[in-house]
């Protein structure tokens, strides 16, 4: 039997100005002789922390079974450790989104060194699974963003990840600089799950993604212990932005939500209302404008005129998942 | 002069959210500027007002040739800018980067699609700029490499540099990128500083802008005649880099001529103030850019260098 080998080691590390160190580490996990590798990467928004149990509970389960590992577990909690340390999203001291800066650059400034540090280091990888958590004012069901570019190679894996929703939606220029973007488009498959809401953790939506992360690993024989049976997620094929209708403030207010995430709504049901507490008044309605699934929720009650307060996935989409 | 609502919303708590316009002249939609889009270009605000101060004096004197429309639009962001917050209040998003903006979008999407809508058509748009980083600029023009560059058209704004930029994945949601996109000849004007105000720095943006104006038969005016610009590619600079960190001494500035081997900064430990890197000029060249902070980060370009004299 193959002895587990646990490491904990910088990715990269640099001095900042005043008597401190900025360090990215990561946990490598390893048994056996198998040398396929998936890293599991999460913090690139500091305000995202659905992906910190995740990260806790691969390693937890892995130590309870450890015999049944047979190849390379590299585990990576914090891409953005000012910003998790400081509850803010971007990178602090340089208001940058860090997922817009990749490759990045090994000869760019700080975050550029980084991004390009962090590219290098998982490249090459068997497969990367890059854990986000929507932002503070969303609710998203355990799902997979795949952009169309990507969707050959990334379905048929994100179907065994036992996610809700699988959603392929458009290219865009402005995704080229994230690290899923420069990781897929140098070979190396990487998957961007979207689940919870940001400064919060949802232990059963963990606890889901840790199956679908077992699951994988089976798949890519680095399991070979228990797996739980994954589910099947339904698969919106959204490349022309056509299976999803947006749910966007009509005025300034408090909305107030009538349904909980995963709802199926008909159309014209009351989804939420838009209060005004000085005035006592309801300034709209949100009525769905068709049938479908509710599946991302407004948390943060304060909106404004545009401010996102649902998605609903379109009936014919489910009609065409069979449910 | 006429005001113009550009766009606006109502507030929950605020006061409306309002971008204003003021429109000179009359006729084809020829120049439009458009001053800040975030919450720390107060330069960028307060150029846009000397513009306005210059372009009321010239309409009243009958100076606006006949036929020519001019709309300067000093602040996209109020909002942002009355917090002392660099992004939008609720969601930290960059209006300038949201360019061409959706109106059925999120709230900085239909605030970039509201002004967008309403300056899209000009012939020519030009934004008074800031950096992404704190610093200080040699006055410059800057344009998009996006193949509808016209780099003459630059030249005659009299600034000492045209700088050429290519884009990169996130530079396509500005507000200069989709200008050139919509064949508006775009040009964004870097003066030297972005939160405080540079009152000699604005007033050669706004000389510029005039200068450009009365070149293109737009304005009769009389002053500013500028430099002979030299065309700079923004890949071509030379990038000064801090090996350590630590407190920042800049004994250089933007603008300054410096010679090969001449010392630029010094960066020193905070605690005993020993130096730890003596940060010398490369080669014979002009400072283009002068990081302006206090402290140093690793890697940070402290000078962006274009190489010859003035």
């Amino acid at each position: 039997m193959s002895e587990l080998i646990e490491s904990i080691e910088d990715v990269v590390r640099i001095p900042l100005p005043v008597d401190e160190e900025y360090a990215i580490k990561r946990h490598r996990m390893s048994a056996g002789d198998g040398k396929k590798r998936i890293c599991i990467v999460t913090g690139i928004h500091g305000d995202e922390l659905e992906g910190q149990y995740v990260s806790f509970e691969i390693a937890r389960r892995i130590r309870q079974s450890a015999s049944d590992l047979r190849g390379i577990v590299d585990i990576y909690p914090a891409m953005n450790p000012f910003g998790i340390d400081s509850i803010t999203r971007g990178i602090p001291a340089f208001d940058l989104d860090m997922n817009r800066i990749f490759p990045g650059n090994l000869e760019g400034d700080m975050n550029e060194f980084m991004a390009s540090k962090i590219v290098e280091e998982l490249e090459g990888a068997d497969l990367v699974i890059d854990i986000h958590a929507s932002n503070i004012f969303l609710t998203e069901i355990p799902q997979i963003r795949i952009n169309e570019l990507h969707a050959k190679e990334l379905v048929p894996i994100a179907t065994k990840a036992n996610m809700d929703l699988i959603w392929v939606h458009g290219a865009s220029t402005v995704l080229e600089s994230t690290l899923a973007y420069s990781l897929n488009s140098r070979q190396t498959n990487t998957l961007v799950v979207e689940m919870g809401v940001g400064m919060r953790i949802t232990r059963s939506f963990g606890q889901q993604l840790s199956d679908g992360i077992f699951s994988l690993m089976k798949e890519l024989g680095i399991w070979t212990g228990e797996s739980r049976e994954v589910k099947k997620p339904i698969v919106a094929y959204d490349a022309d932005g056509e299976d999803v209708c947006y749910l966007n403030a009509p005025c300034s207010g408090i909305y107030m939500k009538e349904r909980e995430h995963g709802s199926r709504v008909k159309a014209g049901e009351l989804v939420g209302r838009i209060i005004n507490p000085l005035s006592g008044d309801v300034m709209a309605e949100i009525l769905a404008p068709e049938d479908g699934l509710l599946f991302t929720v407004r948390e943060y009650p304060v909106v404004e005129d545009g401010s996102l307060m649902g998605r609903i996935l379109r009936e014919k989409v489910l009609t065409e998942n069979n449910l | 002069m006429k005001e113009e609502l550009i766009y606006s919303f109502k507030g929950l708590y605020r006061d409306d959210f309002r971008v204003k316009g003021y429109e000179f002249g009359s006729g084809e939609k020829t120049v439009c500027v458009m001053g800040s889009l975030r919450g720390n270009e107060y330069q960028q605000i307060y150029a846009c007002s000397l513009l306005v101060t210059e372009l009321r004096k010239l309409e009243e004197k009958g100076m606006i040739t006949d036929g020519h429309s001019i709309m300067v639009v000093p602040c996209g962001n109020p909002y942002s800018v009355n917090i002392k917050k660099r992004f939008w209040s609720i969601d930290n998003t960059d209006i300038n980067r949201m360019f061409p903006g959706y109106d059925k979008g999120e709230t900085t999407q239909r605030i970039a699609g509201g002004i967008f809508d309403r300056i899209k058509d000009y012939k020519y748009g030009i934004q008074f700029a800031s950096f992404y980083m704190p610093g200080h600029f040699v006055p410059q023009v800057r344009m998009m490499k996006t193949g509808n560059e016209n780099i003459e058209l630059a030249k005659k704004f009299g600034l000492p540099f045209v700088v050429l930029h290519k884009p990169r994945p996130f530079d396509t949601a500005t507000l200069n990128y989709n200008w050139q996109i919509w064949e508006t000849e775009a040009f964004s004007i870097y003066t030297s500083s972005t939160e405080k105000i540079d009152k000699i720095s604005a007033r050669l943006g706004v000389n510029a802008v005039l200068s450009f104006l009365e070149k293109e038969k737009i304005i009769k005016y009389q002053g500013f005649t500028g430099y002979t610009a030299k065309v700079v590619e923004s890949e071509k600079f030379i990038s000064v880099r801090a090996n350590e960190a630590g407190f920042l001494e800049t004994l250089a500035r933007a603008g300054d001529n410096v010679i090969k081997g001449q010392v630029m900064a010094r960066v020193t430990d905070p605690y005993t103030n020993a130096e730890l890197q003596t940060i010398t000029a490369t080669e014979d060249a002009i400072v283009a850019f002068e990081y302006d902070s206090p402290i140093a980060y690793k890697n940070t370009a402290l000078f962006k260098l274009i190489p010859g004299r003035w």
